[in-house]
C-alpha cells in the first residue's frame, strides 16, 4: 500500500476512447456538419481501435488497487464496446435526418458514456466506481432527450435525469455508510474488514443493513429492476431508438458489473450461511422474481415495440439476476454470458426497430403487418432476434438462459428457476406476437426499405453472433468462466 | 461412412434449406425441384443407412460422440437402434411425399415454405438420432419454429390461433423438461464427478425414487403434451385442422411420435421405477383418450377433424401398449407409431386432395365419390381400413400386438381398449359410407377429376407399406426387437429390485442397492 503505482498503460484504451470522442465532435464541427456518414464511421472506427487496444493492454492492477484491469472487466468492456458499436451503426439514418445539427455531440456522448462504463467495470473501489457510474449516465440523460422538439423525448430525458439523480444520491448514501462501517473504500479491504467485523460481532447491525438496502436500491434503479423500474418504459419509448438499445444493453451491463463488484466481491461475507436470513441474496431473488413476472406480464399488453422491448428487458434482467443470486462461479459466468448473448439479440432487435421507424415513422407493433413480404431479410433478422430473446435453441438466448438456470438450480433456487421458465412461456407469447404480425398478417406490401450499409453490418453482426454463439458457445463460455474465477467463489 | 451416415442424414435437409435461401424467390419451380431433390437424396441416404443397419446387433449403431460444450459435458452424440431407425425411415419418406404433395397446393411464399419444411425435417431427424440429452432438447425445441411458421403462414382460416396454441402448449411442456434436465445434470455430477448428458450413461445412474418421480413427471408432461395424451390433447385438433395438408401429415406422421419416442427413449429406461408407479395413471388416461378420441371423431362433420381426433385415439393405443411394459406391448407400440404415420399420413393426403378439388371438407358435401373418382375412393378405402386395423393391413399387426401385450399385463385394460377398435370401425366406415358410397347427391361431385399421376405417386408407396407391414411385418419387427428387449429388461430389473425391496424392507435404488449411494440436491 505504501508504494503508489501509476501504470498508465492499463488505461490506454479508456484514454484513447475519451480523446477519440473529442476528435469526433471536433471533426463534425470542422467539417461544418456536412458529412453525416463519415462521422458515424469515424466513431465506429474509434470503437474498433479501442477494442484492439484493449486486447493489447489489459491484465494488472493500477492506481493503488483502484483500477483493476482483470478478465471480468475485459469481458464486460467487450460488451460495452459491442453495444456502442451496434448503437452507432444503427444510428446512421437518424443522424442524417433528425439530428443534423448535433450529430457530432450525439456520437461523442455515446463514446463518453462508453468510457464511463469501461472505467466502472474496472473500478475496484467505491469512489471511482461511483464516478464511473455517473460518467456512464450523465451523457445518457442528454442522449435520451436528444430530439429536442419531441415532447416524449424531452420527457424521457427529464424523467431519466430525475430518477437517475435520485438513485445516484441513494447509492452514494449507501456507499458512504459502507465506508463508515468499514473504514475503507477499497472493495477488497471492505471484504476483509467485513469478515473481521463478523468474527468479532457475529451479526449485522441495522446501519449496515441500511447501507446494503440503499446500495441495492441505487443499483436497481440503474438496472430497472422491479420495483425500481417505473422510469424505464417511458424513457425507452421516448429516447431515440439506438439510445434505447444502448441503455438497455450497455448501461445495464454496467449496472450488472457494478453489482457484481460490490455485492459478490465486496459484500461476499453476507452470503455466509450463518447470515442467511439477513443476506442480500433473498432480497435480490425476490426482486428478480418480481421483475420476471411484472416485466413479462406487462409486456403482453404493449402495442409499441419499444415499450414492449423495454418491459421485456426488465424481465431479462430478472433472468440474469438468477445467476447473480446464485453467488457461484457458474452464476457469475452465467451473468456475463447472458449479457453477451443479450447484446446481440437485443441490439439487433432495436436496430430493426430503428430501421423500421426511420422509414415509416411508426413504432407500433401493428404497423409491422406484412413486413415479411416487403422486407423479407429484415423480418427474418427480427424473427431470429426475438426467438433468441425467447430462448429457443439453437440460438444464443437459449444457451444463455440454460446456463443462468443451471446456476440457479445448482444454488438451490428451484422456485426462482421454475418461475423463470413459466414466465418464459409468457414471453414467448408476446415475442411470437410480433413474428405473427410480420409473417401471418397481410399489410402494406409496397413498402420499400433501404437499409444503410452500417445498419446492415449491425444486423449481420447480430445474426451471426446469435447463431454462431448459440451453436458453439464454448469460447464465450470459457471466457466467462475464466472471468468469474476471479472472485474465487465455490 | 459408418460414423458419418447419421450426421449426413440429419443435416442434409438443413444444408438444402441454406442452399434454398440463395435461390431467387421468383423462381418457384426451381425452389420446389431443389427441395424435392434434397428430400429425395436424404431418403436415399436413409435407405443406405437402413441397409447398413445390423438387425440383430444389440445396442446403438453408427455412434458418433464428439465433445461439443465440454464445460458441461455436452457432446454431439448420435446413434440409433431399431426404434429410431424405423422412425427415421418414416420421417424421410414422409418428407419426400409432402414435398410432392405441396407442389401445387402452396401458392404464396413458396420459398419460405420449402425452407421451413427442410428445417423441420432436420429438427425431427435430430430428435430421433440424439443420444445426448441436451442435443435432444435442442432439436426438440428447434423444430417448433418451422412448424409454427408452417401452420401460421400457410394454414387455414384460424391458423394464427392454432399456431400460437401449438407453440405455447409445446413450449410449456418442454420448459419443465428443461428444469428436469438441469437437475439431472447436477445429479449426475454428484454421482460420477463430471457432467454428462450421455443417455446411455444416464440410464446407469441410480436415482432415488422421490427425485425420480419429479423428474419423470417433468419429462412425461413434455412428452404427454406432444403425444398427446388426454387431457393434453386440445392443441391437436386445432393444429391439425388449420395446418396445410403437408403440415398435418408431418404433424400426425412424425411430430406426435416424438412424444411417444421420448417416453421410450428417456422415461422408461432412465426412470424405470417412477414409470412403474405411473403405469396405472398413464394407462387409464390412454384408455380415456382411445374412447374419447373415437367418440368425438364420430360426431365430426369435417373429414380432417375426424382424422385428427382419430389420432388422439390411435396414440392412446400406442401409449397403452407401451405401458404394458412387456415385449409384445412395446413392439406393438413402436410398430403402431409407424403404422399411424403411414395410414394417418395417407388419410390427410387424401383429404387434402379432395379439398383441392372441392374446397370443402364437410362430409355432408360429398357422397357417391366412388362413381366419379374410383381410384381415389380405392385409396381412401385402403387407408381407412388400415387405420381401423383390418387384418392384412399394417394397423392390424400393431393393434394385435398391443392388445396381446396389454392383455398379459392387465386384461381389463385390453378389453376396454378393444372397444376402441370397434368404435374406430364405426366412425371410419360411417364416414366412408357418407363420402364415397351412395348416390351422388351434390351435382358438383359428378364431374370431379380422378387422381392424376402425381397424386398416385404420392399414395402408392404408402399403400405398399400398408400391405407390406400387414402381410410380412418380420423385417420391421426384427429390427425393433433387440431395442425393445433392452428397455424391457431395464424396466424388469428395476421391478424385481423394487419388489425385493418391498419384501426385505430396506431402501435402495434399482438393482444397484449396495454399490452406490447418491445424495440429491445439486453439488
Amino acid at each position: 500500500m505504501e508504494t503508489f503505482d501509476y501504470n498508465l498503460k492499463l488505461i490506454i484504451p479508456e484514454m484513447f476512447l475519451f480523446v477519440w470522442a473529442l476528435v469526433v465532435i471536433v471533426f463534425d464541427i470542422s467539417s461544418k456538419r456536412r458529412n453525416s456518414d463519415s462521422v458515424g464511421y469515424l466513431t465506429m472506427a474509434g470503437l474498433a481501435i479501442t477494442a484492439v487496444l484493449l486486447y493489447n493492454f489489459h491484465g494488472g492492477i493500477s492506481f493503488n488497487n483502484m483500477f483493476s484491469s482483470d478478465i471480468l472487466a475485459l469481458f464486460f468492456k467487450v460488451i460495452f464496446l459491442g453495444s456502442a458499436f451496434m448503437a452507432v451503426g444503427s444510428s446512421f439514418g437518424l443522424a442524417s435526418d433528425k439530428i443534423k445539427n448535433h450529430r457530432g455531440e450525439y456520437y461523442g456522448l455515446i463514446l463518453f458514456s462508453t468510457v464511463g462504463m469501461m472505467f466502472l467495470s474496472s473500478s475496484n473501489e467505491l469512489i471511482s466506481l461511483y464516478v464511473g457510474l455517473e460518467l456512464t449516465t450523465i451523457p445518457l440523460f442528454v442522449l435520451a432527450a436528444f430530439y429536442k422538439d419531441k415532447k416524449t423525448s424531452v420527457e424521457a430525458g427529464m424523467k431519466y435525469l430525475i430518477v437517475g439523480a435520485f438513485s445516484s444520491a441513494v447509492l452514494l448514501y449507501g456507499l458512504s455508510l459502507l465506508y463508515g462501517f468499514t473504514g475503507t473504500t477499497d472493495l477488497t479491504m471492505i471484504k476483509i474488514n467485513l469478515s473481521l467485523l463478523f468474527l468479532s460481532a457475529g451479526k449485522i447491525g441495522p446501519g449496515l443493513i441500511l447501507a446494503i438496502v440503499m446500495i441495492i436500491a441505487g443499483i436497481s434503479f440503474k438496472l430497472a429492476l422491479v420495483p425500481f423500474h417505473m422510469w424505464a418504459p417511458d424513457v425507452y419509448q421516448g429516447a431515440p431508438t439506438p439510445i434505447t438499445a444502448f441503455l438497455s444493453v450497455g448501461s445495464k451491463a454496467a449496472g450488472v458489473v457494478a453489482f457484481a463488484r460490490i455485492f459478490v466481491h465486496g459484500l461476499i461475507a453476507f452470503v455466509d450461511p450463518v447470515m442467511k436470513p439477513l443476506d442480500w441474496g433473498i432480497i435480490v431473488a425476490v426482486m428478480a422474481a418480481a421483475a420476471m413476472v411484472v416485466g413479462n406480464i406487462t409486456a403482453l399488453r404493449q402495442h409499441n415495440i419499444k415499450r414492449m422491448l423495454a418491459y421485456s428487458s426488465i424481465a431479462q434482467v430478472g433472468y440474469l439476476m438468477i445467476g447473480m443470486v446464485a453467488v457461484s462461479e457458474l452464476g457469475i459466468a452465467s451473468v456475463g454470458f447472458y449479457m453477451f448473448m443479450y447484446l446481440f439479440a437485443n441490439m439487433g432487435a432495436f436496430a430493426v426497430a430503428t430501421i423500421f421507424e426511420d422509414k415509416t415513422g411508426s413504432s407500433s407493433i401493428s404497423s409491422y403487418k406484412g413486413l415479411s413480404k416487403s422486407a423479407p431479410a429484415l423480418s427474418a433478422c427480427m424473427a431470429i432476434f426475438l426467438l433468441s430473446l425467447t430462448g429457443i435453441p439453437p440460438l444464443g438466448g437459449f444457451a444463455a438462459k440454460y446456463i443462468v438456470f443451471a446456476a440457479g438450480i445448482q444454488a438451490g433456487y428451484y422456485w426462482l428457476v421454475i418461475l423463470g421458465l413459466l414466465t418464459s412461456v409468457v414471453a414467448l407469447y408476446y415475442y411470437a406476437n410480433v413474428i405473427k404480425t410480420m409473417y401471418f398478417s397481410d399489410g402494406n406490401s409496397d413498402l420499400k426499405i433501404n437499409i444503410h450499409p452500417a445498419a446492415r453490418l449491425v444486423l449481420v453482426i447480430g445474426v451471426i453472433g446469435v447463431i454462431i454463439f448459440g451453436i458453439y458457445p464454448e469460447p464465450i463460455l470459457n471466457f466467462a468462466m475464466e472471468s468469474a474465477a476471479l472472485f474465487a467463489l465455490p | 461412412m459408418e460414423d458419418r451416415i447419421l450426421t449426413l442424414v440429419t443435416f442434409f435437409p438443413l444444408i438444402g434449406a441454406v442452399l434454398l435461401m440463395f435461390v431467387p424467390k421468383e423462381r418457384d419451380d426451381s425452389v420446389k425441384s431443389i427441395a424435392l431433390i434434397i428430400a429425395f437424396i436424404t431418403f436415399l441416404f436413409s435407405l443406405m443407412m437402413y441397409s447398413m443397419f445390423d438387425p440383430v446387433a444389440n445396442g446403438m449403431q453408427f455412434e458418433v460422440n464428439i465433445p461439443w460444450i465440454s464445460t458441461f459435458g455436452i457432446s454431439y452424440h448420435l446413434g440409433i437402434d431399431g426404434i429410431s431407425l424405423l422412425l427415421i425411415m418414416l420421417t424421410t419418406l414422409l418428407s419426400v411425399i409432402v414435398m410432392i404433395s405441396s407442389w401445387n397446393s402452396v401458392k404464396s411464399g413458396v420459398k419460405g415454405y420449402f425452407i421451413s419444411m427442410l428445417m423441420l425435417e432436420t429438427g425431427m431427424l435430430g430428435v430421433f438420432v440424439s443420444l445426448d440429452l441436451f442435443l435432444f432438447y435442442v432439436f426438440w425445441e428447434a423444430m417448433l419454429i418451422p412448424m409454427y411458421f408452417i401452420i401460421g403462414v400457410w394454414g387455414g382460416p384460424r391458423k394464427i390461433y392454432a399456431a400460437i396454441k401449438f407453440v405455447l402448449f409445446t413450449m410449456f411442456g418442454s420448459l419443465l423438461m428443461l428444469v428436469a434436465l438441469l437437475y439431472l445434470m447436477f445429479m449426475y455430477h454428484s454421482f460420477a464427478g463430471e457432467y454428462s448428458f450421455n443417455m446411455i450413461e444416464l440410464y446407469k445412474m441410480p436415482i432415488p425414487l422421490g427425485a425420480q418421480t419429479y423428474i419423470f413427471l417433468a419429462f412425461a408432461l413434455a412428452f404427454a403434451i406432444k403425444v398427446p395424451i388426454w387431457p393434453f390433447h386440445t392443441w391437436l385438433p386445432d393444429a391439425h385442422v388449420q395446418a396445410p395438408t403437408a403440415g398435418s401429415v408431418i404433424l400426425a406422421g412424425v411430430l406426435l411420435k416424438m412424444g411417444t419416442y421420448g417416453f421410450i427413449r428417456i422415461c422408461l429406461p432412465m426412470f424405470p421405477e417412477a414409470t412403474l408407479q405411473f403405469v396405472p395413471l398413464i394407462s387409464i388416461l390412454s384408455l380415456i383418450g382411445i374412447i374419447y378420441g373415437a367418440l368425438v371423431a364420430m360426431v365430426q362433420r369435417d373429414i380432417k377433424s375426424l382424422v385428427a381426433y382419430s389420432s388422439v385415439s390411435h396414440l392412446g393405443f400406442v401409449m397403452l401398449g407401451m405401458m404394458a411394459l412387456n415385449v409384445q406391448g412395446l413392439e406393438g407400440s413402436v410398430l403402431q407409431m409407424i403404422n399411424h404415420g403411414i395410414s394417418t399420413g395417407a388419410l390427410f393426403l387424401i383429404v387434402g386432395m379432395i379439398y383441392e378439388r372441392r374446397h370443402t371438407r364437410m362430409i355432408s358435401d360429398f357422397g357417391g365419390l366412388a362413381k366419379s373418382m374410383p381410384v381415389f375412393s380405392t385409396f381412401f378405402m385402403i387407408a381407412s381400413l388400415s387405420s381401423i386395423g383390418l387384418p392384412l393391413t399394417n394397423g392390424f399387426v400393431g393393434e394385435f400386438l398391443i392388445l396381446l401385450g396389454v392383455y398379459k399385463a392387465n386384461p381389463v385394460y385390453a378389453i376396454i381398449a378393444a372397444t376402441g377398435v370397434i368404435l374406430a370401425a364405426c366412425y371410419m366406415l360411417w364416414m366412408l359410407q357418407r363420402v364415397i358410397f351412395g348416390k351422388i347427391t351434390n351435382p358438383e361431385n359428378e364431374k370431379l377429376k380422378d387422381l392424376d399421376l402425381r397424386e398416385k405417386i404420392i399414395l402408392i408407396p404408402l399403400v405398399i407399406l400398408i400391405f407390406w407391414i400387414g402381410i410380412y411385418p418380420k423385417p420391421f419387427l426384427e429390427r425393433i426387437e433387440p431395442a425393445v428387449k433392452n428397455i424391457v429388461s431395464i424396466v424388469n430389473s428395476s421391478r424385481t429390485a423394487s419388489e425385493a425391496r418391498m419384501s426385505k424392507g430396506y431402501k435402495c435404488v434399482g438393482d444397484r442397492c449396495d454399490t452406490h449411494t447418491v445424495s440429491i440436491g445439486g453439488n
